[in-house]
């Protein structure tokens, strides 16, 4: 071994060369970051200039039209809006239900419960087109549910489950067992434990991971289609059992119009999309923190 | 097999049934050969012991040698544990609570439990005293609820600290004064034995003589059952101690008798430091 040389500020040559590898995945690191923003900027330049002149109040208020310059987007947000909010209004009970099962009552370490954890990961990645061939078979056909708000929001429920389901047994896992013993040992039945004090702990996570599937599910263009949503919709839904449009759909419906008038409200439309993206992490955002004060105060 | 085994386990570890007679305190916690299993694993074997009400029992011995063990099992709380398995008999108050039927809902009502760090929920502290009465349908008007909870945090001797914030986060305590509001919390369900698992050992000094203060105070009213890793501790607040060691119950006796002539040469060697 040879000896470390003792004057610090003249590193050896080993020492010199650790550092020039440091210094290169950092930089490394850095550019990799800075590819992915960049490739994320040009996305909302571009929009931004394409679709900034068409937006103003009466593109968010104006039904669809066959006149691109009179043509507005309100039908399709409202549409959006209205699926995903019973989107999630199906998924949120559902998918809290059935991880309280899975992680509460059904006991955690036994095989068949590691083979649905498995099986409900594998579901979360299967592409959303067979969600829609489920749907258009289950929801529109079997139940006779048509070309509904409520067929709509029904597959893209059974789309953000999984996503639901894991987050909230990841929720419900962070809860610490000194809280669930200090229930039981008052005499708290195993419903009232999870009900007062590990749902309301827990909550922050089950919010974020709802709002997150919510998000994705709001995309959504390929399970709608599928269901027959592809169609002139010029109205908005007023009621569960009406028929709707969706931002993705409109967007996709005017990008392929061959006038050019089509393709600034084409990219108008994504701008509101991503508006409402952004207000819904920001909803997220604000819940999470919200519960987390009530948990501290 | 297991006749003859155990046999042999009463000879090599013999075990002492009941304490001296003393006749004010009536028997309130009545164990009989107690074995307690962790999947295959025996983690307490043929525990006897008898406890009686109004009085202070200290368990001690070595981390591991199932005293917390022994205590979760007076109150049924190593149910929610998968795999564990009791053997013997076990009576509070004459009646089997491992016995098919019995609701251990009812049973933790009656026997309540503090634990070794403090576990306040993430609320008002109003309402961590206010949560047992609420799902035990115990007040029946928000009034009563409210002198309950007051009731409960003087008998913890917290509520002259407390009174002027009582829907403040209880996580803002001190650690001391969270271990309270747990003892206050598990009063407030007015039980009639109180597990306590090493209630002091997080808690600095000032802290520890006051829970100790309390232990003494709430003897009047409760069958205090404590296990503690400090001698000190089971000689100043206990009546009568336990001593296990590898799962087993070696000698039970009043305190004094305990720390200054065991009769096993075990308990000798542990009390005096030379084991364990």
């Amino acid at each position: 071994m040879g000896a470390v040389s003792t004057d610090f500020r003249a590193p050896d040559l080993g020492t010199r060369r650790r550092h020039v590898v440091d210094r290169g995945f950092e930089l490394l690191a850095l550019g990799a970051l800075l590819l992915a923003l960049a490739a994320l900027a040009v996305l909302v330049v571009d929009v931004l200039s394409d679709g900034a002149g068409r937006l103003n109040w009466q593109f968010m208020t104006d039904m669809a039209s066959r006149r691109a310059s009179s043509a507005g987007i309100y039908h399709a947000l409202a549409g959006s809006v209205f699926v995903i909010a019973l989107t999630g209004a199906l998924a949120l009970p559902i998918g809290v239900a059935a991880a309280i099962y899975l992680e509460e009552y059904g006991s955690a370490r036994s095989k068949l419960s590691r083979l649905i954890e498995i099986n409900i990961s594998n579901l979360a990645a299967v592409p959303s087109i067979i969600y829609g061939l489920l749907g258009l078979g289950l929801f529109v056909r079997t139940l006779s549910m048509d070309r509904s708000v409520l067929a709509g929001a029904s597959t893209l429920a059974l789309l953000a489950l999984p996503v639901v389901i894991l987050s909230t047994r990841e929720a419900l896992r962070t809860v610490p067992k000194s809280i669930r013993e200090g229930s039981y040992a008052l005499g708290a039945t195993k419903w009232q434990t999870i009900w007062f004090q590990v749902l309301p702990i827990a909550m922050p996570g089950i919010l974020t991971g709802l709002i997150l599937s919510l998000s994705r599910a709001i995309g959504e263009t390929a399970p709608l289609i599928t269901i027959g949503a592809l169609t002139y919709v010029p109205f908005a839904p007023d009621g569960i059992w009406s028929a709707f449009t969706v931002l993705p759909i409109q967007i996709f419906n005017w990008v392929s119009r061959p006038q050019a008038e089509f393709q600034e409200n084409a990219a108008a439309g994504i701008i509101v999309l991503l508006g409402l993206l952004l207000i819904m992490n920001a909803a997220a955002i604000f819940l999470r923190d919200r519960f987390q004060q009530q948990g501290r105060g | 097999m297991s006749v003859v085994s155990r046999g042999e386990i009463r000879l090599s570890a013999p075990v002492v049934r009941g304490g001296p007679p003393a006749p004010p305190h009536p028997t309130k916690i009545d164990v009989h050969d107690m074995n307690f299993f962790y999947g295959d694993k025996r983690a307490l074997e043929e525990i006897n012991i008898c406890m009686q009400s109004n009085l202070v029992t200290a368990f001690i011995g070595p981390s591991g040698c199932g005293k917390s063990t022994f205590l979760r099992t007076l109150n049924r709380m190593n149910d929610i544990i998968p795999g564990t398995r009791v053997e013997g008999r076990t009576h509070i108050d004459g009646q089997d609570i491992y016995a098919e039927g019995v609701d251990v809902v009812q049973l933790r009502r009656k026997v309540g439990m503090v634990f070794q760090k403090s576990n306040p929920f993430p609320k008002s502290i109003f309402e961590n005293v206010a949560y047992g009465l609420r799902i035990n349908n115990m007040a029946r008007s928000k009034a009563e609820l409210g002198e309950r909870v007051e009731e409960s945090l003087r008998a913890a001797a917290i509520w002259e600290e407390v009174k002027d914030r009582l829907h403040e986060s209880a996580l803002a305590l001190s650690g001391g004064q969270q271990q309270r509001l747990c003892i206050a919390r598990a009063l407030a369900i007015r039980p009639e034995v109180l597990l306590m698992d090493e209630p002091a050992s997080a808690l600095d000094p000032i802290a520890t003589q006051r829970i100790e203060e309390l232990i003494y105070d709430l003897k009047k009213n409760y069958t205090i059952i404590i296990v503690t890793h400090n001698m000190q501790q089971a000689a100043r607040v206990s009546d009568f101690t336990a001593f296990f060691w590898l799962g087993r119950l070696i000698e039970f006796d009043r305190t004094e008798k305990m720390f200054t002539a065991p009769t096993e040469k075990l308990t000798e060697d542990y009390v005096t430091g030379r084991c364990g």
